[in-house]
């Protein structure tokens, strides 16, 4: 059975904790309130009761009949956590993290982001549990996604633009790492992804594997058996952990999908588990895209929330022990998936999503019709409007 | 006894707390970042020298700033202890560098260039105790002393653990916070201080922060050793004259 991680925070060698000596005991506190949370009914009825009502849980499994007709093999469902409240599955995350961080008596909030889906998620569990809320994010990012940024100035929070390094989601978590270790005594880290020093990737994994127990019982409903096939993006990994978690008991199989970006020969990508080396990054052993020296590499994707040179350790163990596979998909094929999912049936994914559809879509092709196929749909395609029609 | 511990003990003879100085190498040029460290040495009693790091965490504006100029010059871990090893200089040098560097070159390797380099010490300010397992072993095998932090977030119980783990000293963070120049220490420093030598028998550094003689003097009067390293980047970025901060620094060091 899989039981992981360790006391210590390892997924085999992956994981632990490598952050200042200041932070040490803010992680050991949090890993504390959350085994007992884990525990407590009351705690998970509050959000069990936020989830519902509030974020919009359970989200449907949506049986994409057109686009199965179209590809003419396996039968495509799609997870919609696009329908979720602030349009992705960050809020899963926020709202537990932030529902424990005024447990512990914390009241201001930071976090970082992305392409903003985190930002705008973490802003709003700020506002609507009454908890004060610092963003920290790229230039680069806030220029790409200003609906976001507005979105969360308007529910609240200050949004600090990073304009140190690459400018997007590593330097604005190096940021977001800084405030923490100066105001580490009165502030909660909401953090965005399962990244991290331990509990993080633990915690956060536990909190999005609502995604994974929900379509689990969904597809048994609809169809009486398990899928032959689970995909999902990663960048960081949070929304295909809490996807996958629930089925590694299984023999489903299971694949992730990182941005390629210009292609994996261009080093304009963001494939970390084809082409990441072990090492450190924000606190955490894992692959990571760095140089022969060990200096931490500029990343690029289309989709800015898979722009990230690390990944969380649990996917590293996994794709070492072989139990998920990875693969990349590239902008352009991103692009081209983002499209025909509106075309065939209405749905406006993310862009991070959409890199998951592609490679969703040629996999099932590639099936005969009695197997099924399940895209977890992250999030929904709104923020991204501008940045595609500039592709298509 | 290691050559840090070494130097402690003379110094607290002579009543004198340790002026421990730093430099990112490879600032402003790896050559130019050597030189000061020659000048670094007649004045201090140990010299830090950083490896620069793409994400430096526990560091502020100036660090980051340094590491990055240094960075784009294309200086590396192996060039620097290859340079460093050439070095003439008498006084410890201890080797500041974030954990992944050492990963990527190897951690045994990076322990065998670093004897080679004569590096007293080394200090890897994302290493805590319960992670320190990864150097531990091949630090006492290559005879280096491991430094260890602790934090005015550290309870009694970390703190004792933390000293027990450290060698040559123990490094004690002054603000919770990143490395920078500061005008005020925080009020409760000079009480934690003394908290700490209470619970750690061994010599006890402090950091990050400091900048001026003031500062020093007062700390002097508590701690064994006084680290100074945003300070020293701001006194080469401005032109200011090294040797003359540096006499400064020393004598504040020395008490009575």
């Amino acid at each position: 059975m899989y039981r992981l991680p360790d006391k210590n925070g390892y997924f085999g060698k992956f994981g632990g904790r490598f952050i200042p000596e200041t932070l040490m005991p803010a992680l050991l506190e949090i890993e504390d309130a959350y085994r007992q949370l884990k525990e407590e009914k009351k705690f998970q009825d509050e959000l069990n009761s936020y989830l519902r009502n509030y974020a919009g849980r359970p989200t449907p499994l949506y049986f994409a009949h057109n686009l199965s007709e179209r590809l003419n093999g396996a039968k495509i469902f799609l997870k919609r956590e696009d329908l979720l409240h602030t349009g992705a599955h960050k809020i899963n995350n926020t709202l537990a993290q932030v529902l424990l961080a005024k447990k512990i008596g914390k009241k201001r909030i930071i976090a970082e982001t992305g392409a903003g889906q985190h930002g705008v998620a973490t802003a709003t569990a700020c506002a609507a549990l009454g908890l004060e809320c610092v963003i920290y994010m790229g230039k680069k990012d806030m220029n790409r996604q200003q609906t976001n940024v507005k979105k969360m100035k308007l529910l609240g929070a200050e949004v600090r633009m990073v304009d140190s390094g690459t400018q997007t989601l590593k330097d604005a978590i190096n940021e977001a790492l800084r405030d923490w270790v100066t105001n580490v005594n009165t502030t909660y880290y909401c953090l965005g992804s399962v990244v991290g020093p331990h509990p993080y990737p633990m915690m956060i994994r536990d909190f999005q594997s609502v995604i994974g127990r929900e379509t689990k019982k969904q597809i048994l409903e609809i169809t009486g058996r398990l899928p032959q096939l689970l995909v999902a993006c990663v960048g960081g990994g949070s929304n295909a952990i809490g996807f996958f978690y629930p089925f590694l008991d299984t023999k489903v199989k299971m694949l992730g999908v990182e941005a390629g970006g210009l292609g994996l020969h261009t080093q304009k990508h963001s494939s970390t588990l084809s082409r990441g080396r072990i090492g450190v990054l924000h606190g955490a052993m894992s692959l990571v895209l760095q140089t022969n020296d060990g200096q931490i590499m500029p990343t690029h994707s289309i989709a800015p929330g898979l722009d990230y040179p690390g990944v969380g350790p649990e996917h590293a163990y996994l794709k070492t022990c072989g139990r998920v596979q990875y693969t990349y998909c590239k902008d352009q094929d991103a692009v081209r998936a983002f499209k025909i999912l509106a075309e065939s049936e209405g749905i406006i994914p993310a862009l991070e999503s959409a890199h998951a559809l592609a490679i969703g879509m040629k996999e099932a092709k590639k099936m005969g019709k009695d197997k099924i196929v399940i895209i977890n749909l992250s999030g929904r395609g709104d923020k991204d409007l501008e940045l595609v029609e500039t592709r298509l | 006894m290691s050559k840090i511990s070494e130097v402690f003990e003379s110094l607290s003879k002579k009543n004198e707390a340790a002026l421990i100085t730093y430099l990112t190498a490879g600032y402003p040029t790896l050559d130019a970042s050597l030189n000061y460290i020659k000048t670094l040495a007649q004045y201090s009693d140990m010299i830090e020298i950083g490896v620069p790091f793409s994400d430096p965490i526990a560091d502020g504006k100036t660090i980051q700033f340094s590491s990055q100029i240094a960075l784009k010059s294309g200086v590396n871990l192996v060039e620097i202890l290859k340079r460093v090893a050439g070095l003439d200089i008498k006084k410890p040098i201890i080797l500041l560098s974030y954990l992944n560097p050492l990963i990527a070159l190897g951690i045994e390797e990076s322990f065998r260039k670093m004897q080679k380099a004569r590096i007293a010490g080394l200090i890897v300010p994302d290493l805590v105790i319960e992670e320190s397992e990864l150097l531990k072993e091949l630090a006492l095998k290559y005879s280096i002393d491991l430094i260890h932090l602790v934090a005015p977030t550290s309870d009694k119980k970390r703190i004792k653990l933390i000293g027990e783990a450290t060698k040559g000293f123990i490094y004690c963070v002054s603000v919770t916070g990143t490395t920078g120049v500061r005008k005020k220490l925080p009020y409760k420093l000079l009480s934690f201080i003394s908290l700490v030598k209470s619970i750690v028998q061994k010599p006890v550094a402090v950091g990050f922060g400091i900048s001026h003689p003031g500062q020093i003097k007062k700390l002097s009067k508590v701690a064994d050793g006084i680290i100074i390293g945003s300070r020293i980047i701001e006194i080469i970025r401005n032109r200011e004259d090294l040797n003359f901060h540096l006499k400064r620094f020393k004598q504040a060091t020395m008490r009575g």
